[in-house]
């Protein structure tokens, strides 16, 4: 069996669109699994490469998470919007960012998507309409709403989907803005994903027995739904139902999807022998990759193959491959654009 | 302007002005919004929002809710996707609740992502003072925004000048703080019909003089023209800059007035310390040294905050006639009392006009 993939497509390399909407449902979970396979590849990479000291900023790596961003942007349309934090590499891929402009932005190139200014924790793709990314924690949610706001304003058919953590439910500013996208019913999807800690800090030294942001949701009057973050064909399905109410008019819904950071908060590296939680934990999930997980059920029905997945990892390597070279080789900005770039319209 | 304002000599307060800006504003561009705490109340804010929800409706003139981080937030991310809001706090001292969007989101988002995106956002503060404000509603904040790169931060002091600001600061690509000082709202002035801009980064010379410069901006500058007007009666010509905007800050225009007169004086509405006057104190020594007869000289707030009560609040603020007496001062002469400037007056310390009755 062989990838249904034009190989052009993959040779350009630089953005992928799930397409997914109004495929058959093996077209669309060969797509899903695809997909989170390429963010894996990527992030690994990262990681076995950050010892190079030529990715000089903070990462953090989405790997273990990949089923949240792909099910999510699997259910958006191309002119939706997208916001993110700290942790946006899947959800900056996943929404069409282009890997190429991505990777010179963690190398500190001029090409870089943010010309070299943010970094891994400032990310942005306009084409795709992933319009930003910052590490401030619920930072970037306001303006999400925002962002539906003016939308909405605008008369358009747009809906904004702001990913954040579950610590970012612990600042007023979440509780704030989810008081407004539901005054104002915004076409506007929360998307937290809980995995359950805050750097080394656990749910139970940040937030009280029983509480639960979904409720918090709840209370400003719209939807709340829990999923499990590792399925990324639950994700998809829920985040589609969401999506369509936003775009109808309906407002904004919470969705909290329940995954796992595999590797260290900041950092290529593991980091479970610290303690700060437990081996076993962190095995338990990884049994639930999500990767392995729909990998597993694809091939029980006979959807995909090991030719498929040899001919997915090849053509993926290179991919990636090409783009670490672009990033590698491409220049840095120079001395002269230090003082550059502190207003839009400069004056006098 | 000059030629504008010659052309049409009627007279606005700074509120109307900065009402006739916003009508304006909302009449020709439909991304134009306005939000903040109270704009559709029967007071207007302070008279600057009365009748504009009334024509271009709630979803244009808006109210909000007690959430000043995240609508702060709401109007970065509405600027992003093409709006133009114009939000509005009724203190300087409530919108402190937003640093988090004006400094790590607004003024930084240009800059973080290669300057692919910018944020055209205006944020109306306002500057108590008077009637027992105290030290949480009379805050005067100029030196914490300028200090901020990505922010531009404008003070006009006239009519004029408050209607051409908002105008250019509305169509501005940047986030532009606009601090208005509550004393100026009743201050009237001739203000030019129809649209025009007064350009952002602009000094203007207020009063032209040659014996010393004082730089002002804000009411301060009301206050430095009282000054430089009964110093005139003592045979002293002073020039008088209205900074206008504080950040970008016309360095040439400063220079070039210090080069004439050899001597500083700078009055600011702000605390003493690591203010806008230490500011222009350095950009004075920095580039006119040769020129200067004798030291710059700040008059600010001293450092602490407004107290309530009129018998301390009478003592905090920088007077007409402690304005004149330091410039005299500068130039080796004897200080005067406020009779013989004629500013003695009997209104109440705590009041901008005697038609004033509070209670805010």
């Amino acid at each position: 069996m062989h990838l249904a993939q034009d190989q052009t497509d993959l040779a350009a390399g630089r953005r992928r669109h799930l397409e997914v909407a109004h495929a058959d449902p093996v077209t669309r979970r060969r797509a899903l699994l695809s997909e989170m396979i390429r963010i894996r590849r990527v992030e690994e990479t990262i990681a076995d490469r950050y010892a190079e000291q030529e990715m000089r900023c903070p990462v953090h790596l989405s790997i273990g998470q990949e089923a949240v961003a792909v099910g999510v942007c699997a259910a958006l349309e191309r002119h939706d919007y997208a916001f993110s934090t700290h942790r946006a590499h899947a959800h900056y891929l996943a929404k069409g960012g282009d890997l190429y402009a991505f990777l010179a932005e963690l190398y500190g190139k001029d090409a870089g998507c943010s010309a070299g200014r943010g970094g891994s924790m400032h990310i942005v793709d306009l084409e795709a309409n992933f319009l930003g990314a910052t590490p401030i924690l619920g930072s970037s949610i306001p303006v999400g709403v925002g962002a539906a706001f003016g939308s909405f304003l605008r008369g358009e058919s747009r809906v904004t989907v702001i990913f954040f953590g579950d610590a970012a439910t612990e600042e007023g500013v979440f509780a704030e803005s989810l008081n407004y996208a539901a005054l104002e019913k915004l076409p506007v999807v929360f998307v937290c994903e809980n995995n359950m800690y805050s750097v080394y800090s656990s749910l139970g030294v940040r937030q009280p027995m029983g509480r639960d942001a979904a409720n918090i949701a709840a209370a400003h009057g719209m939807p709340a739904l829990r999923g499990d973050g590792n399925d990324v064909e639950s994700v998809r399905s829920t985040s589609a139902a969401a999506i369509s109410r936003a775009r109808a008019g309906q407002g904004p819904t919470y969705l909290e999807f329940a995954t796992y950071r595999w590797r260290e908060h900041c950092g290529p590296n593991w980091d479970n022998h610290l303690g700060y939680r437990t081996q076993a934990e962190f095995e338990s999930w990884q049994k639930r990759d999500p990767i392995l997980s729909l990998e597993r059920r694809m091939r029980d029905a006979g959807e995909i193959d090991d030719d498929f997945l040899a001919e997915l990892e090849s053509s993926v390597r290179k991919e990636i491959d090409a783009a670490f070279d672009f990033a590698k080789t491409a220049p840095f900005p120079s001395a002269e654009d230090l003082l550059t770039g502190e207003y839009a319209e400069p004056l006098g | 302007m000059t030629a504008l304002l010659e052309a049409a000599p009627r007279s606005l307060t700074y509120a109307e002005a900065l009402l006739e800006a916003l009508d304006h504003a909302l009449a020709t561009d439909r991304r134009v919004y306005l939000m903040g705490m109270g704009v559709p109340d029967p007071k207007g804010i302070f008279g600057t929002t009365l009748g504009l929800q009334e024509k271009y409706g709630p979803q244009r003139v808006r109210d909000m809710p007690a959430s000043e981080n995240a609508l702060t937030g709401v109007a970065v991310g509405s600027a992003l996707v093409g709006m133009r809001p114009v939000m509005i706090h009724q203190r300087v001292d409530f919108a402190l609740l937003s640093l988090d969007q004006i400094i790590n989101t607004a003024a930084k988002w240009h800059f973080m992502f290669g300057g692919k995106q910018s944020i055209p956002i205006v944020i109306r503060m306002i500057v108590g003072r008077g009637w027992g404000q105290g030290p949480q509603h009379s805050q005067s904040l100029q030196a914490l925004f300028a200090h901020i790169p990505g922010l531009k931060v404008v003070m006009p002091s006239t009519a004029a000048d408050a209607k051409g600001m908002m105008l250019a600061a509305i169509a501005d690509d940047d986030p532009v703080i606009f601090l208005e000082h509550r004393w100026l709202h009743p201050t009237f002035g001739p203000v030019p019909e129809g649209a025009y801009h007064v350009p952002l980064g602009k000094a203007a010379i207020a009063a032209e003089g040659s014996d010393l410069s004082i730089i002002a901006s804000s009411f301060a500058l009301i206050e430095s023209l009282r000054a430089a007007e009964a110093l005139r009666e003592t045979g002293l010509a002073v020039e008088v800059i209205d900074l206008r905007t504080i950040r970008p800050l016309d360095r040439a225009a400063i220079l070039q007035s210090v080069r004439k007169t050899g001597r500083a004086l700078i009055v600011d509405g702000g605390w003493r310390s690591f203010g806008v006057a230490a500011e222009l104190v350095a950009t004075i020594t920095e580039g006119a040294f040769e020129s200067l007869r004798c030291p710059p000289r700040r008059l600010t707030l001293p450092d602490t905050y407004t107290p309530t009560t009129a018998a301390l609040a009478k003592h905090y603020y920088p007077t007409p006639t402690q304005i004149a007496n330091a410039a005299r001062e500068m130039l080796g002469l004897e200080p005067l009392s406020e009779t013989r400037y004629g500013l003695q007056t009997d209104l109440p310390c705590d009041v901008p006009d005697p038609t004033f009755r509070g209670p805010f």
